[in-house]
């Protein structure tokens, strides 16, 4: 809670805060990073494995084997989102099933899925972004900045 | 190697995540869009493709590829095409995760009932 919203406060509901922070459960920080450590490095040990797969099997190469793998990662995700198994795994995993590429795939896939009562215009397309957008909000104006900066970086150095 | 590689690099980014979001109590909305802003900082130093290089799909699957495949792009058709080229270039390489990410989901949304 913030000092600005503690100010508002009366006495006794600032007694409450302080009691209610005391009895709230520690997060068992060392388990919860050894959890994501083990499921974030299984998900990119299987999205290597695909890749691998699809430079022995198919015309890949390095470069071009990851779109193809970052497909697949996406659409595992999102049917295990559909069936109702992704979130048993992101409860067990946290952070391991949120910062890979499925973690992006499940955000969209249940927003999708969970606002599909209010249909397909309003509901589907108007909320699939709602957790997502901000990664690709944010994603796109960084690389924006950094390109425009090391554009002029090099523009820069070229023409002197 | 490169699948141990995969595996260590990929769980110790997450780890990274993992502690921002226990140790700062962040959303899991504000580690995604900080680690991408991160991932395009680092490509716009040279510093992402090396990793990729090293670790794979270790590098390639976490969230802050996506930041550095945004830079990648913008960069290759500002190269060619100017100022003009970063807007357009700017989803090139990340066209596929997102285009597909939005094709499953609709169809996921078609298919599948929201579960308890």
């Amino acid at each position: 809670m913030s000092s600005k919203k503690k100010k508002k406060l009366t006495p006794v509901q600032q007694e409450y805060q302080d009691f209610a922070k005391k009895r709230e459960p520690q997060r068992p920080i060392l388990q919860n990073c050894v959890r994501s450590f083990l499921a974030g490095g299984t998900i990119c040990l299987i999205g290597q494995l695909i890749s691998t797969f699809y430079m022995r099997f198919f015309d890949f190469n390095e470069k071009t084997a990851g779109d193809p793998t970052v497909a697949t990662l996406i659409f595992l995700a999102v049917l295990l989102t559909g069936l109702g198994v992704y979130d048993h795994i992101a409860q067990w995993a946290g952070a391991g099933t949120i910062i890979p590429v499925t973690g992006f795939a499940n955000a969209m896939a249940s927003s999708a899925i969970e606002h599909r009562s209010e249909g397909f215009v309003l509901g589907v397309g108007g909320n699939m972004f709602k957790l997502a957008g901000s990664v690709v909000v944010f994603g796109v104006f960084a690389a924006f900045v950094v390109a425009l900066v090391k554009m002029l970086i090099l523009k820069g150095l070229g023409g002197v | 190697m490169i699948f141990f590689w995969a595996f260590v690099v990929g769980g110790l980014i997450c780890v990274i995540g993992q502690l921002m979001m226990d140790g700062l109590k962040l959303t899991p909305a504000h580690v995604t869009s900080i680690l991408v802003v991160v991932g395009a900082l680092l490509d716009g130093l040279g510093l992402y493709e090396p990793l990729i290089d090293f670790a794979g799909a270790g590098a390639t699957v976490p969230i802050t590829s996506f930041g550095n495949a945004l830079v990648h792009g913008a960069m290759a058709e500002a190269e060619q095409h100017g100022l003009v080229g970063i807007i357009t270039g700017i989803f090139e390489i990340t066209s596929a995760g997102i285009s597909a990410a939005i094709v499953f989901s609709f169809l996921a949304a078609l298919v599948f009932r929201p579960k308890g």
